[in-house]
């Protein structure tokens, strides 16, 4: 863990208590997002998307398998979240740390929640054979807030995904080599991600905000305003008005996020 | 016969010249070729040749004044991040001399300090001391990185740049040789400055840099350009060490900075303002000098990350 | 021979189409992404720096340590997260490729990480990612005797063939990758699978070493695109 400089840590402090940031931003304006689809031809649907200098790429493959017993008709979905120790110094090899789990079954929650993935239409053979969706994040760059890149990433990501045509034949699975059909994705969602520097919630943190940050809420809000996943994370407590505050800010925040999809 | 000019961008494996000429640091010599080692520019004197790194990470040596970030608070000494790959150690004793006191209640974890270089041991470790005017904690302020291969064209010719900001942003600036500049003034003024480093690091290499900043200081405060042109000074490339001026003018800021501080800090805690009358009895700027004199005759370059620009394309269609 | 043309329309000396760019990440020292046909390599280097896996150190040199990973989204069929004996073997033989052209005995007892990932696979990414590395090496500042660069050469329907395709990979009798030090011609990885005649394996080897020789021109470009005076 990187240790912060304690000037660091006021000056980023009386910067946000005067509703200032270091890149000039506002306490409620994001830095430039750019989102790219189809980057990788091997993946049925993938994505790269930008938030500042923070990058992630998503891939999204599927595999036929069993449902599970007590939804003998959904597809199922898998997030995996590689924070890979290219993106940030301090990020080591290995399996998935505590931090890159939370992180991906934040960004599964809200696709999860929101139910925008028909999965019925994943069904093959009810009992039998369902589409399974591997989702699997790649951090490449770290600059603050993955959650909201990641999140946007697997969203543009499951709009561009094809899936191949599979039929029963003779009671077994046929998987067509040229015929596709587009995910059936009913809704648009984004995540919010807030920190709290004193007293005052910030979105779209940075790496060095988030370092002196006291507390994080992340708001999924889909694009006609319901609130589908949250999590708080960080040291410190929030208050209910600290709360209300970012998820009013995120419902309005989320229809410009999804503006660029 | 040489294959490439002054100023040159060259690449590591490059074949600069044969071996009737010197090779300097950057470069190596096989089979009487002399060849670039580094990413940089040629800096040819002579008939010698150097490769100027364009990045490198900060390798302490003896005599540099560097900022550092205390990482750890021990029986003996704290340890302090140099934002290099070698670690420093601030002796208790280079502190307090032989008085005994509890270590964290001078310098704590995070603080951040304005140091020297006493020593390299033969594994690179640096021991830190505080002899030198304005040397110690700094109280706010921001820090900016950069790579420590651009430090001598933020400071400029005889500290023409870094005089030119300090002059127009009204922000006190401390220079470390491993890439750390703390700036301290009016808020916006901070932000400013550090918009400003940036941008120097960025276009170190580019002509007629000290007109161009000059302009956007005074479009950025006073809304509209410098009355008069500068003369243009022939300093790009100023790729060395800093002349001993820089430093001696850094420090003589630094000496009105510690008075106000020792001032400060008298009203303050017991504690720390001895701790400034010890510093103040110590500074030897002569020696400072010297020190200085010697080690412009042979410096490394140094670096650390920088990369503004990407935008590498990753589309199938 | 010279006149076969392969699957792809390729002469049998001709690369896939190659692109490379240097410093293309915020945070890494130094960075490069590659794509040669279908692969698209990413690599970042940081270092030298302090590492607390001390028995890798060195008293009076720095060290590397590589890492070649493979998106489970790479492949046709996902694969899992996580090193496989195939990515720790290739890990090892990249890193050996690398070591004789560093220059780190100015930072003895440091650390250099390579991290390759490889975001898309499409036949001879252990070449690719060794092409990336050695120019996200320079672009870290690196000290180094001269840019590393990998390419390949194999066996194709009896015919000696440069940069095998994934198709050409499989259908193919002999893949023989290699790495070189252009300015010196010293070779610094070196496998070769599949079934090969003295002579094929000269010719191998010669071809191989002049596709190096090629796309070594591209990397330079690519560090030279980056960092001329605009």
């Amino acid at each position: 863990m990187e240790i912060v400089p304690e000037i660091t840590r006021r000056s980023i402090e009386n910067l946000v208590g005067n509703d200032k940031r270091e890149d000039g931003r506002a306490l409620d304006e994001y830095r430039d997002i750019s989102i790219e689809t189809n980057v990788i031809s091997k993946a049925e649907g993938s994505a790269r998307v930008k938030i500042g200098g923070t990058q992630v790429i998503v891939g999204i493959k599927p595999q036929l398998g069993s449902p599970f017993p007590d939804t003998p008709d959904l597809g199922v979905l898998m997030t995996n979240c590689e924070m890979l120790p290219m993106a940030d110094p301090t990020f080591e090899p290995g399996p998935p740390s505590e931090d890159s789990i939370e992180l991906a079954r934040v960004v599964d929650r809200g696709i999860r929640e929101s139910e925008l993935v028909e999965l019925d239409k994943l069904c093959v053979e009810e009992g039998k054979h369902v589409w399974m969706l591997f989702i699997d994040l790649h951090i490449i760059d770290n600059c603050g807030n993955l959650f909201d890149a990641c999140e946007l990433a697997v969203m543009a990501a499951l709009k561009t995904t094809k899936l191949p045509v599979a039929t029963i034949v003779d009671e077994e699975v046929v998987i067509s080599e040229d015929e596709t059909f587009d995910l059936p994705i009913n809704n648009e969602l984004a995540l919010c991600t807030f920190v709290k520097i004193g007293d005052k919630m910030v979105i779209d943190p940075t790496l060095s905000e988030e370092s002196v940050a006291s507390a994080r809420l992340n708001v999924g809000v889909t694009k006609d305003g319901h609130i589908c996943s949250m999590q708080k994370g960080g040291k410190e407590p929030l208050t209910k008005d600290d709360i209300l505050f970012a998820v009013n800010l995120a419902v309005t925040k989320t229809k410009e996020l999804v503006e660029h999809l | 016969m040489i294959h490439v000019e002054n100023k040159d961008l060259v690449i590591p494996g490059q074949i600069l010249a044969d071996d009737e000429y010197y090779s300097g640091r950057g470069t190596f010599k096989e089979n009487g070729k002399i060849c670039s080692s580094l990413l940089g520019r040629v800096s040819l004197r002579n008939k010698k040749i150097r490769v100027i790194p364009l990045k490198s990470k900060y390798v302490p040596k003896k005599g540099d004044v560097v900022i550092g970030k205390i990482k750890d608070v021990r029986f003996s000494m704290w340890d302090v991040d140099i934002n290099s790959p070698y670690s420093g150690i601030l002796p208790a004793f280079e502190v307090f001399g032989r008085e005994k006191k509890e270590l964290n209640k001078v310098y704590d974890v995070g603080d951040v300090l304005f140091l020297r270089v006493v020593d390299v041991d033969e594994i690179k470790k640096a021991k830190l001391g505080l002899k030198g005017r304005g040397m110690g904690k700094f109280k706010g302020g921001i820090i900016v990185d950069i790579a420590p291969t651009k430090v001598p064209r933020l400071i400029g010719k005889k500290g023409s740049m870094i005089n030119m900001i300090k002059d127009k942003t009204k922000c006190k600036i401390v220079v470390g040789q491993n890439g750390l500049v703390w700036v301290k003034g009016n808020e916006d003024m901070e932000q400013l400055t550090r918009e400003i480093i940036h941008l120097i690091e960025a276009e170190a290499h580019t002509s007629g840099l000290t007109n161009k900043i000059k302009n956007k200081l005074y479009l950025a405060i006073d809304g509209e350009l410098p009355p008069e042109e500068v003369e243009e000074t022939e300093e790009e490339f100023v790729l060395e060490k800093p002349k001993l001026q820089n430093f001696k003018e850094e420090l003589e800021q630094e000496e009105k900075e510690a008075e106000e501080k020792a001032a400060e800090e008298e009203s303050e805690e017991s504690e720390e303002s001895e701790e400034e009358n010890e510093k103040k009895e110590k500074p030897d700027i002569g020696e400072v000098i010297e020190e200085f004199k010697r080690k412009n005759k042979s410096k490394d370059g140094l670096s650390y990350g920088d990369n503004s620009n990407n935008s590498f394309i990753l589309n199938n269609k | 021979m010279s006149d076969i043309i392969r699957d792809d329309g390729r002469k049998f000396d001709e690369l896939r189409p190659i692109k490379i760019e240097a410093g293309v990440l915020e945070r890494a020292d130094g960075s490069a992404y590659l794509e040669v046909g279908g692969n698209k390599i990413l690599v970042a280097v940081y270092g030298p720096r302090e590492s607390y896996i001390r028995r890798l150190l060195e008293p009076n040199t720095g060290v590397i340590r590589c890492r070649y990973n493979m998106a489970p989204f790479s492949v046709d069929d996902r694969k899992r997260p996580g090193p496989d004996r195939r990515s720790s073997e290739i890990s090892k033989i990249t890193a050996d490729a690398l070591r004789p052209a560093l220059m780190l005995e100015n930072y003895p007892r440091s650390m250099i990480d390579i991290y390759i990932e490889v975001i898309e696979a499409e036949g001879g990414t252990r070449c690719a990612g060794i092409t990336a590395a050695s120019v996200a090496l320079v672009d870290a500042g690196i000290p180094m005797k001269d840019i590393v660069v990998g390419c390949a050469a194999g066996k194709v329907y009896d015919e000696i063939v440069l940069d095998l395709s994934e198709k050409e990979d499989k259908e193919g009798q002999a893949d023989v990758p290699i790495a070189m030090m252009p300015r010196t011609g010293e070779i610094t990885l070196l496998q070769s699978d599949g079934d090969l005649t003295e002579e094929e394996f000269a010719k191998a080897i010669d071809l191989a070493m002049e596709g190096c020789r090629k796309v070594n021109e591209i990397q330079k470009e690519a560090l030279m695109k980056k960092y001329s005076i605009e």
